[in-house]
Formats: C-alpha cells, sequence, structure tokens
C-alpha cells in the first residue's frame, strides 16, 4: 500500500482520532499531578532558600557576630547591620534589617555567614498585606529562628556533607 | 378563564422545562472542565460545592454582580439584543425535544424542521453581536461564524434528510420511535460521525472554535462583551451544545428508548436513558476538545464543502436507493 492510499485511509477512518482518544480516555484515570496546594504541599529539598531566620546557639546566645559579611555580599543589598560591642565585650549586631523586597533569594547571605547565624527557612508562606510588613529587622528575624529551629538545624545537618 | 389557566398551564410547562435546562447547562459547564482537566492530568474546578458542582453557579454570580460595560461606539440597541437572542433561540428549540413518549413541550409534526429554522436563526445573534460592537476583532469573528455555522448547516441538512428518509416523519418523536429495532447510528454510521464534527461546528467547539480563536481574534464575538451579556452568550453556547447532544441522541441514539429491550434496561424510564445518551455525547464533545489542535480557516471550509457536503448528498442518494429497491421506505 503506498503513502497516499494508507494516507487516505487514515483519514476516512478517522484512526488517528480515534488513538487519541484512547489515549485521553487513558489519561482521565492516571494519577492527577495536581498539588492541591494549601491543602497539600509539594517537597522541599533542605536546600530550598525560603524566608529568612537568625539563628541561636543551644544555649539562647545568639550566633550573629556582626561580621558583616552577608551585607557585603548581597548583590541586592537587601542588608543593613550595624554593630557594637556588648556590656561582656562580644560583638553583637545592634541592628540587622533585610528587606525582603529587595532580596533575591539567592542565598548567598547564607553561605557567607561563617557561623551558621542567617539562614533561609523552608517557610515561602510570608505574603504581606503591606509594604512596610516585609522589612524584616533583627526582632523578626531572631523570631523566624526561633520559630522554625527544628527544621533550619535539620537542614543544616542533612546538606553539610555537600558543602 | 379559561384562557388563563390554558396559559398558565403552558407557562408551568414552560418553566418546568427550561429551568432544568438552564440547570444542566450548568452542570454541563462543569462536567466540561472536570473532563477537560481530567486528560491534562488537573483536578478541575472541584473546591465550590460537592465535587466542586456549584463551580458554575459561583462564576454565574460574579457576572451577575460585575458592571456591564456598552463601548460608547457600538450600536447600542443591538449590541443589547445580540446575547438576548443567543440566548433565547438556544432554549427555544428545547420546546420539541421529547423526553420520552409523553414529556414533550411542543409534539409539532414538524419538529425537525423547527429546530434546523431555529438554530440557523442562531447565528443572527452572533452577527448582530460583531457588527454592533463596532470593533475589528469581534466583527472578525462574526464573519467567520457566520460563514461556519451556514456551510456546516447545509452538511446537517443532508444529515437529517438521511433520517427521515429511514424514519419517514418530520415529528421527533416518531423519529425516535422509528428506532425500535435498531438505532439509526448502526446502519448510518458513517452519518453519525459526520452529524458529530459538524455539531462541533455548529456550536463553535473546538476544533472549529476558530470565531473565538484566542490567539488571532482575542474572544471573536464576544470581545466587547462584559458581565450578564457575556454570561448570557456562554449560556447560550452551552445550551446549544446541549441541544445538538439531545438531535443526535434523537436521530441516531434512539431518543429515550432503551439499548436492548430486555428486562433491566426497559425498567429504567425513559427520560433517563434519553439524559444518558445526552451526557455520553456530551462527553465525547468534551473529549474532542481536550485532544484535538484547531482547524485553519480554509480547512474548515474545505472539509465542509468539498468533503461532508458531496458525501452526505451521495449517502442521501444510497440511502434511499437501498431503501427503494429493498422496498424498506417507511409507510
Amino acid at each position: 500500500m503506498n503513502l497516499k492510499t494508507s494516507r487516505l485511509l487514515k483519514t476516512v477512518f478517522l484512526s488517528e482520532f480515534v488513538k487519541s482518544l484512547y489515549l485521553a480516555f487513558i489519561y482521565i484515570f492516571k494519577r492527577r499531578a495536581t498539588v492541591n496546594y494549601p491543602f497539600e504541599k509539594g517537597s522541599i529539598s533542605p536546600r530550598f532558600r525560603g524566608e529568612h531566620a537568625l539563628r541561636r546557639y543551644p544555649d539562647g546566645e545568639e550566633r550573629c557576630i556582626a561580621c558583616k559579611l552577608c551585607e557585603a555580599v548581597c548583590p541586592a543589598q537587601a542588608i543593613t547591620i550595624e554593630a557594637e560591642p556588648r556590656a561582656d565585650g562580644s560583638r553583637r549586631t545592634t541592628r540587622y534589617d533585610i528587606d525582603m523586597l529587595k532580596c533575591i533569594y539567592c542565598g548567598l547571605c547564607q553561605e557567607s555567614c561563617p557561623v551558621d547565624a542567617i539562614v533561609q527557612g523552608p517557610n515561602f508562606e510570608f505574603a504581606t498585606e503591606t509594604r512596610e510588613e516585609l522589612y524584616y529587622n533583627k526582632e523578626k528575624l531572631m523570631e523566624n529562628g526561633d520559630k522554625w529551629e527544628k527544621e533550619l538545624a535539620h537542614n543544616i545537618r542533612v546538606d553539610k556533607s555537600f558543602r | 378563564m379559561d384562557y388563563a389557566i390554558y396559559f398558565f398551564n403552558d407557562l408551568l410547562k414552560i418553566f418546568a422545562l427550561v429551568i432544568p435546562v438552564l440547570i444542566s447547562v450548568a452542570m454541563i459547564v462543569w462536567v466540561d472542565r472536570r473532563v477537560w482537566g481530567a486528560v491534562q492530568l488537573r483536578k478541575g474546578p472541584n473546591v465550590v460545592g460537592p465535587f466542586g458542582l456549584f463551580q458554575t453557579l459561583a462564576d454565574a454570580l460574579k457576572y451577575i454582580f460585575k458592571e456591564v460595560i456598552i463601548p460608547v461606539r457600538a450600536n447600542k440597541v443591538i449590541f443589547v439584543i445580540a446575547p438576548i437572542v443567543t440566548m433565547s433561540l438556544a432554549l427555544v428549540s428545547w420546546a420539541v425535544i421529547p423526553f420520552s413518549e409523553s414529556l414533550v413541550v411542543a409534539d409539532i409534526n414538524v419538529g425537525i424542521l423547527y429546530i434546523f429554522a431555529v438554530s440557523s436563526l442562531g447565528v443572527y445573534g452572533i452577527i448582530m453581536a460583531g457588527w454592533a460592537s463596532n470593533s475589528k476583532y469581534p466583527f472578525l469573528g462574526a464573519l467567520r461564524s457566520a460563514a461556519q455555522m451556514v456551510s456546516y448547516e447545509v452538511s446537517i441538512g443532508l444529515i437529517i434528510i438521511n433520517v427521515l428518509l429511514c424514519a419517514g416523519s418530520l415529528n421527533l418523536k416518531d423519529i425516535v420511535l422509528a428506532q425500535k429495532n435498531i438505532w439509526f447510528a448502526i446502519p448510518l454510521f458513517p452519518m453519525f460521525v459526520i452529524f458529530f464534527i459538524s455539531a462541533l461546528a455548529e456550536t463553535n467547539r473546538p476544533p472549529f472554535d476558530l470565531p473565538e480563536a484566542e490567539a488571532e481574534l482575542v474572544a471573536g464575538y464576544q470581545t466587547e462583551y462584559s458581565g450578564m451579556m457575556y454570561a448570557l452568550f456562554w449560556l447560550g453556547e452551552y445550551a446549544n451544545i446541549l441541544l445538538m447532544c439531545g438531535l443526535g441522541t434523537i436521530l441516531f441514539l434512539g431518543g429515550w428508548l432503551s439499548p436492548i429491550d430486555v428486562y433491566p434496561f426497559n425498567a429504567i424510564p425513559g427520560p433517563i436513558w434519553f439524559i444518558f445518551k445526552i451526557l455520553l455525547l456530551f462527553f465525547l464533545f468534551a473529549m474532542v476538545k481536550a485532544i484535538v489542535p484547531r482547524y485553519r480557516y480554509d480547512q474548515l471550509m474545505r472539509l465542509g464543502w468539498k468533503i461532508f457536503l458531496p458525501f452526505s448528498l451521495f449517502w442521501v442518494v444510497l440511502t434511499s436507493a437501498f431503501l427503494y429497491f429493498f422496498n424498506l421506505l417507511p409507510a
């Protein structure tokens, strides 16, 4: 049978159409790719770069030593740090602001941090109704750190061997 | 007083038909979206109400509360009338559709002609919308739509002639009853396929949705419409699709008759069979929407005029010759 006849037969008997109909019918019974978002969530890698947090040592002391490496490396210049020696002589930040609207979530701050103080956690649901709420200060970042510490510590532990 | 009773009786009958039709239109939109989603491995609307059944009602509510915008340059009267025409014509045809032997609003003996006439008028709603919008996309969409609907109506007409030759009546009820022994879909299978494809073109469904091909024409004749007027077009379109499914059921799939005349099947009441068959056809409509790419305009015209028209004409000759020589012509 030459090409022309076979094409004609295909057209007349709608064989391609029937095939695709069969295929579509099979697809109806396949597993849905949809993730029912607010109720189900996709899995997140330990390297996921979400909302920032400032961590503490297990004894409650804040990790950040105000070395300002993160501020220096930040390509979007979203981080502002001011530091002063504390009463006990240790160097700590008095101000640690991140403008979450400037941040491009590149993860360089996290990578530059020598004491694992500033990290990007697994949280990505921090949308707000006003811009002002996205100007994070030290208090907010420490609070995030306390809230997500378990996940953050786990992620750092899991990812350590690859760094 | 007698007139009043007669009048209200008829009004009641009309409401008893139109309201279920409108509700089923809403449900059919949901079915459409669910099937479409399922084929694409999505879930489709599943949030509003059980299984998302009320999604269409929520959409309709949204449309009702939206502002109706009438363009400054539009021909206002025609602009407003167009969606009303589309919608009411889509509903008017339902009057002659028999849901069972006794369940029909108007049992007239030219039922099929009536449906054919009304569905031909349906194109006016679209042309009016395209013209009155005074805007290029609606205008082009309306032109395309008019040409398309007219072309495919011709072949549908010839297909219906095939069925009429076998049934020997223009009354939809008699056509269904003529299929007591065998559904016309079996002896006239090629005609059934062509009817299905023509029905797709007639109702502007993919792959023949050129009048609203969004890549070229934004939304075709609906471009300038908003709010409830847009919703009316949309309802009219789906009511038309449902009607075409109903017509296909009546002409080829034996209407309300059960597929085999044995006990567990023929105990199920006719209207349920009828609705089931309509749903089956609509499921095919929805599947087709999910799997086929859009036709090019010249391909569409070629298919309509150079293939379907001669082929269905040939089949008319074949059917009549067959019936004549084997003395099978219905009395």
